[in-house]
């Protein structure tokens, strides 16, 4: 990105920054203003650039949603229904702002869990050492924004061989319209630890925002987490999110992301795999229809050797809706036997639905595996037609095998209230489709 | 069996299809009463699959000619699910894999879809569990294959079994299969030819296609009828599946004309 003009919504952002936070650490002070900084000699990404080149988000620099003020009128009983049942532990956050009231920390013992201005006082010095240290944002306006604008921080660290059985779950709401929010998590394992976790984006109606978020994930020798993203934004909503994930000697990383959301949705994982025999399973789905455009930028990048990716990438696009996914896997000069695998399949149900999807390896040691491959098609007329021989309508035929399509991605979600809501969000979604 | 005065369950007149434009059925003329197994021989690409998905319904196929009725319905005019609603029931020669859809969610979706159309009860998983394991013991089949996505990974003998299940769950009128026996080793054959026999009988009628003779020692035909480049040419009783077994298909062409005119 070059240093041209910033825009409107730069500029306004810009004009409404200040220090006056309640965060008295000067390194997260220096951090966010450094972030700022760097905002100042960006504009916003247009198609022209690379990175940005099927994703139009020029809408964005019209709106100028100041960041949301905290909203404390909301009841437990509103939020009732997000509730997830296995989940023991939850940090439920309101357009970005933490609120503790609505969360409920029970392993407080195990688990080290809470918000940041609670971790300033109590955990000031692992904060300073891995807070912003992987969503670097010297390279990306939105994780700039996001740290010089963050209101809070969810914060998981993961005791030393300590596995946690319960999801932890992470909830952002969004609740007020015309407002933006800047929602942040941080997740550290440490060594021998096991963990799995909900990072999940909902609105409570039909509303206009933007959502700004990212989330880090250090994961220390031979820990393990899940991690499972829901985001099920408005669907007039813009949802950018960037997520890092750092994974040193054995260490293993899964995660399930689910897209069903947003007008426009940008999601960015970084995977670097900096120590040897890092192990990670990236899947995602998304699943869209009218005018909704979801975008998956992923890089996997192999650092050290005996390394090993799989990816499974998954799209459902209906009506005029537009999904995009872009998958990079680097396998630097010392990744020997590195072994990656990477698939992107794409189903179309109507004829004015796009995808475009492309796989972008760069693989600098010779002695690796890595198996990619794409395709874009619609249902099987054989499939419809076996179980249109059984006495199943067309209707439900397309429904179900719609349904198994996504399902395969759905099912492996370890938890199963969560699979349950998606079944039927996918079933919902594709009992009209056109083709 | 042939049941003095059954019903007609089904009755194919001058049928007539193509497929991109290429005819492939040339005027098939087939009478199916209830009670009755037909067997249809055929060599490769002779129009036997064809026949049999041009019955079930294939969008694919055009026709171009003739009548189907089944029982008192026009069987051209209904989609592929009301035929299988009215009873018609086809096995696949190469039956689909659907990842993705556990093979007892699918099955029970198709057994409480056509119960419904019957008027009869719906079943809830639990109730269907039970039910259809009982049905799997009559075919020798092994449980796991219920969690397992339908026909995903399943052998060539493990997906036709799993097609005869279907036909003995859902109890059709009239079952078309298409080369049930290929795949199959001699003990398996002997399990799903033991199953097809302890489903039919004087209500219903079964259409086996094969290139086998050996199918027919164990489901043993009342008709067989011998199909060429798209239409039959020759019907007889079982010795006739014998006789083409000696004779071979040569002995078809030169005499079709003599023995469909002795047959008539
Ligand atoms: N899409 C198509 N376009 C053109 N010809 C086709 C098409 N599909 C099938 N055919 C032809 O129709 C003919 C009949 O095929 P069919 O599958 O009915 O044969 P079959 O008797 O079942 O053979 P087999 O014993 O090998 O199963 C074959 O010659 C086949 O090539
Ligand atoms: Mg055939």
């Amino acid at each position: 990105m070059s240093e041209t003009a910033t825009t409107d919504y730069l500029d306004c952002l810009l004009k409404s920054w200040s220090t006056k936070s309640n965060q008295p650490l000067s390194w997260l002070n220096q951090l966010r203003a450094s972030a700022i900084d760097y905002v100042g000699t960006q504009r916003l990404p247009t198609k022209g650039d690379e990175e940005w080149r099927f994703t139009d988000i020029s809408a964005l620099a019209r709106l100028s949603f100041q960041s949301a003020q905290s909203n404390t009128d909301l009841q437990a009983q509103d939020i009732k229904h997000l509730h997830l049942k296995e989940a023991k532990n939850s940090l439920v956050f309101v357009d970005g702002h933490y609120s503790a009231q609505l969360s409920t920390i029970i392993d407080s013992a195990t688990l080290e869990i809470g918000n940041l201005s609670e971790f300033l006082l109590t955990h000031a010095a692992i904060l300073e050492s891995h807070f912003g240290q992987y969503a670097k944002f010297d390279n990306n306006v939105f994780a700039a924004l996001n740290t010089a604008f963050l209101r809070d921080c969810a914060l998981i660290i993961v005791p030393k061989n300590t596995a946690i059985a319960e999801p932890v779950h992470l909830l952002f709401i969004a609740a007020q319209s015309e407002v933006t929010s800047y929602p942040r998590c941080l997740i550290i394992g440490e060594s021998g630890s096991s963990v799995t976790f909900v990072e999940e984006y909902v609105s409570l109606r039909e509303a206009a925002y933007v959502t700004n978020s990212v989330t880090e994930i250090s994961l220390s020798a031979n820990a393990h987490a899940r991690h499972i993203r829901i985001q099920r934004e408005s669907t007039q909503a813009y949802h950018l999110a960037n997520c890092a994930v750092s994974l040193v000697h054995g260490s293993n990383y899964q995660s399930v992301s689910i897209s069903s959301g947003a007008q426009i949705s940008r999601y960015n994982l970084d995977v670097q795999l900096i120590d040897e025999a890092a192990e990670c399973t990236i899947d995602g789905l998304a699943l869209i229809s009218d005018n909704q455009l979801a975008d998956t930028h992923t890089c996997i990048d192999h650092i050290k050797p005996n390394g090993t990716s799989r990816q499974q990438h998954k799209c459902i696009v209906n009506d005029k809706a537009h999904a995009v996914f872009n998958g990079k896997i680097i396998v630097r000069p010392h990744a020997q036997q590195t072994n990656s695998s990477q698939s992107s399949r794409n189903l179309l149900l109507s004829k004015t639905a796009q995808v475009d999807t492309k796989p972008q390896l760069e693989i600098f040691a010779d002695d690796v595996k890595c198996a990619h491959g794409a395709t874009v098609g619609q249902l099987d007329k054989e499939e419809i037609f076996y179980l249109e021989s059984r006495g199943l309508s067309e209707t439900a035929a397309r429904s179900l095998l719609t349904y198994a399509f996504g399902a395969e991605i759905i099912n492996r979600i370890p938890v199963s209230s969560l699979r349950q809501q998606l079944e039927q969000t996918v079933l919902n979604q594709t009992q009209d489709n056109k083709l | 069996m042939i049941v003095k005065n059954s019903k007609t369950l089904l009755s194919v007149e001058g049928l007539r299809a193509s497929i991109n434009g290429t005819e492939i059925l040339k005027g098939i003329d087939l009478t199916v009463k209830s009670g009755e197994i037909h067997a249809i021989m055929g060599l490769n690409g002779s129009g036997k699959s064809t026949l049999a998905k041009v019955l079930a319904g294939h969008s694919a196929y055009e026709i171009t000619g003739g009548t189907v009725r089944f029982e008192d319905k026009d069987l051209l005019e209904l989609a592929p699910e009301d035929r299988a609603r009215a009873g018609l029931f086809l096995a696949f020669q190469y039956p689909i894999e659907i990842p993705g859809v556990a093979n007892t969610q699918f099955l029970r979706l198709a057994y409480n879809t056509i119960q419904a159309q019957r008027g009869k009860d719906e079943l809830d998983p639990l109730e269907f569990d039970d039910f259809v394991r009982e049905k799997m013991k009559l075919l020798d089949m092994n449980p796991d294959f219920l969690d397992r996505s339908v026909n995903e990974g399943f052998s060539g003998g493990e997906k036709k079994r799993n097609e005869i299940l279907q036909m003995a769950l859902l109890e059709p009128k009239l079952s078309i299969l298409d080369e049930m026996d290929s795949g199959l080793d001699i003990d398996a054959l002997k399990t799903v030819a033991n199953g097809v026999n302890q489903i039919a009988n004087k209500d219903n009628a079964t259409i086996l296609v094969t290139h086998y003779q050996r199918l027919l020692d164990y489901v043993v035909p009342d008709f067989v009828h011998i199909i060429q480049s798209g239409s039959i040419v020759m019907t007889g009783g079982k010795e006739l599946a014998l006789e083409l077994e000696t004779r071979g298909y040569d002995w078809v062409t030169a005499n079709k004309q003599s023995i469909a005119g002795a047959v008539a």
